[in-house]
């Protein structure tokens, strides 16, 4: 190990919650007890319940996932253990007609929209019927490329403002996410025409194996939004209640035609990067402990169990719901039968135009082609 | 001789040069921690320090554009882009930067510099699991290396790093724990040249042409089709795809007149496309059956296992298609 926090051996844990890492989050759950109550039995009645049971519902599918995947029923699974709470925000926070841009770790927020949870299980099962219906939902096609994904939510929020359609595009990242040409060109752009965006970097502090403080010297990420001349936020990425409120004002900002905002909602990844990762290799496993107490759903459930919003057994009747649900859709996600190798070749275009025929049949080189164009 | 796999010779290759040239940097995303996306570089931080290993942040692009800059300042750069899906993001960087500017400026300097990336499938993706091999091979200024074996992979990225040119350097995810003998010491340090195909099995009967991982499935083809069909194949490694070593592939069409060459990539405007249009220039009169290619169909391939098996070029696909010519 070096000072520069080089080395194989795995790096000392970056900062313990609370501490300075997260400083400057925006926060509900770290009010002391009395201001946390007084502000949980504010908000709107029922909210408090639906921001629970969204997680709970992301949890139970991330964990269905992760059988799933050691199951060898569905692939390679990026697991967003401990983002339920910056995620179920993200959805609940805006309203149902504005888009959302999610990249490989956001594939079940679309189930909070109402898709059902066999839609993003059979992606990962590289399954067709795992294409959400994109323009019912108003949720993009998920990116993996780095970054790829910001340029399009700014592209689709200057839609809205030329149409004056109201709506606002939300678009989802990592802190190495920061690091990305695409990054900077969309938040430049947002900003210089003052498209209704939200930036919602997550900043769990790893980029698979790379720590922050070798992705930026400014791991405040935050901060960046001043360059572009956009407001940046802080938020606790652990905690429901301010994500949404962070999140509900970048989007009426954002509505009201005040542009772009970046909002970091700052963490930790409590999980490995994926189910083929190993995280021990690269990082000190005490680092995970000192971060497990932020895991966000049972914080979650203690703060409104503890402000009188919801009685423990209403909970507990959630997410065993929730886990049930989660279950039988996975019981079932085997039997599918895949399509055939032509029904993929006939998705590749919209249209398949004539020339473009050998894709859908192979010809071996001396075949004569015996059809005639259709325009002959 | 030394049996070690294709992961620990390229590993190997970086580190015997890094030892013997202090010019010679390493750079790339997570490639200190986890060892690159495939923990090919794991270790050499502990050995070379983070001066020399470099982990960079995710910008491709950059990463590209830094080792064109380092290459000017005097040092000799291997960029590691992840996967070669990734360079897609740095084209600019490689085609109109490093590849240009020794032509572009009446070859005052070049730009001696490695991009070692991998191509390969595994229920990646559409995004992941592509074959750009034939774009760089396209562009006049790179020089693009895949090779099949341990041992050329050793030989091969030490001739990469220590040529004056760019040289794009496609190593392959499936290829990564085979295992093979490579030169120990006393045979040198095993340098392969660029631009030299090579025979890598005898025949009479049709030349198989392949390189990375095909390459292995064509030798399986050629074993197959010997016991069940007593047809004799000729395998050419190509090992280099630019420059192309036309006249080993020539030497062997003459004696064999019959072609099949194989790619993993899309059959529209893949690496066999050009291939095979220089070839049939070049044996026209020697061939004595239409040359045959082995390529993917043009789909994006899919995540789904399955699916993936049904539509990834296989030593059974060159089955078919010498099959086909008999
Ligand atoms: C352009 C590009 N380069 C590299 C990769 C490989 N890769 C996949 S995820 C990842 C790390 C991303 O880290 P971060 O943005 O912090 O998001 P997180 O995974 O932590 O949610 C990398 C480098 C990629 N998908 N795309
Ligand atoms: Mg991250």
């Amino acid at each position: 190990m070096r000072a520069d926090g080089t080395g194989t051996s795995p790096a000392v844990p970056a900062g313990a919650p609370g501490g300075a890492l997260m400083g400057g989050a925006r926060t509900v759950l770290g009010l002391g007890r009395e201001d946390r109550r007084e502000h949980l039995r504010g908000l709107p009645s029922g909210l408090a319940i639906r921001l629970y049971s969204a997680m709970t519902h992301l949890r139970a599918f991330d964990e269905r996932a992760v059988i799933l995947q050691r199951q060898g029923v569905i692939g390679t699974y990026p697991t967003y253990f401990g983002e339920e709470a910056v995620q179920a925000a993200s959805v609940l926070a805006l309203e149902d007609r504005d888009w959302l841009f999610p990249t490989y770790r956001q594939t079940a927020v679309v189930t909070l929209r109402d898709c059902p949870s066999v839609v993003p299980l059979l992606l990962w099962r590289g399954h067709p019927g795992g294409w959400h219906d994109v323009m019912r939902y108003r949720v993009a096609p998920i990116c993996i490329p780095v970054a790829t994904n910001y340029p399009h939510a700014v592209g689709a929020a200057w839609g809205a403002r030329l149409r004056h359609e109201g709506w606002v595009a939300l678009a989802y990242g990592g802190d190495g996410s920061t690091s990305a040409g695409d990054f900077h060109e969309a938040c430049n752009l947002a900003a210089v025409v003052q498209a209704p965006v939200i930036f919602l970097v997550t900043n769990n502090q790893w980029a698979i194996s790379t720590p922050i403080v070798k992705q930026t010297r400014v791991p405040r990420l935050a901060e960046k939004a001043a360059a572009y001349g956009m407001p940046g936020v802080r938020v606790d990425s652990f905690d429901v209640f301010a994500c949404y409120e962070v999140i509900q004002e970048a989007a009426e900002r954002a509505r009201r035609g005040g542009g772009p905002t970046l909002v970091e909602a700052v963490g930790y990844r409590l999980g490995p990067h994926g189910t083929a990762d190993e995280p021990s290799v690269y990082r000190d496993p005490r680092a995970d402990l000192l971060w497990a107490p932020m895991e966000p759903l049972g914080r979650t459930e203690a703060a409104v169990v503890e402000a009188g919003v919801a009685a423990p057994e209403q909970l507990l009747e959630l997410r065993s719901r929730a886990f049930q649900e989660l279950r039988d859709v996975g019981d079932r996600l085997g039997e599918l039968p895949l399509p055939s190798v032509e029904e993929l070749a006939d998705s590749v275009h919209r249209d398949t135009p004539w020339p473009l025929r050998p894709e859908r049949l192979y010809e071996p080189s001396w075949a004569r082609l015996e059809q005639t164009p259709p325009w002959s | 001789m030394a049996e070690i796999s294709y992961r620990q010779a390229v590993r190997d290759a970086m580190r015997e040069e890094m030892m013997r040239d202090p010019r010679v940097i390493l750079m790339g995303e997570s490639i200190t921690g986890y060892g690159g996306s495939y923990a090919v570089t794991k270790g050499l931080i502990d050995e070379f320090g983070p001066k020399r290993v470099m982990e960079t942040p995710i910008a491709e692009a950059g990463i590209v554009g830094f080792a064109v800059g380092a290459a000017m300042g005097g040092l000799i750069p291997v960029a590691e882009l992840m996967t070669v899906n990734f360079a897609l993001l740095a084209l600019d960087q490689v085609v109109n930067s490093a590849a240009k500017f020794h032509y572009m400026f009446g070859g005052q300097w070049s730009v001696p510099m490695v991009v070692r990336t991998v191509s390969g499938f595994g229920q990646l993706g559409p995004t992941h699991s592509q074959s750009f091999e034939g774009w760089f091979a396209s562009v006049p200024g790179l020089k693009v290396v895949m090779p099949a074996t341990p041992a050329d992979a050793k030989g091969l990225l030490l001739a990469a790093i220590r040529d004056p040119d760019p040289v794009i350097f496609i190593e392959h995810s499936l290829l990564y724990s085979t295992r093979g003998e490579v030169p120990g010491p006393a045979l040198g340090d095993g340098e392969v040249p660029i631009g030299q195909a090579k025979v890598v099995r005898e025949g009479s009967d049709v030349t198989l042409v392949g390189y990375s991982r095909m390459l292995l499935q064509a030798l399986h083809a050629a074993e197959v089709l010997e016991r069940e069909d007593g047809i004799s194949c000729e395998v050419v490694d190509l090992r280099t795809l630019r420059p192309l070593d036309y006249p080993t592939v020539v030497n062997s069409v003459r004696r064999t007149h019959r072609l099949v060459l194989c790619g993993e990539d899309w059959r529209t405007g893949g690496f066999g496309a050009s291939l095979l249009s220089e070839m049939q220039d070049r044996c026209f009169d020697d061939l004595d059956a239409p040359i045959q290619r082995v390529a993917m169909r043009d789909i994006p391939l899919p995540y789904s296992r399955e699916l993936e098996r049904l539509l990834i070029p296989s030593s059974e696909d060159i089955v078919t298609a010498v099959r086909r010519l008999s």
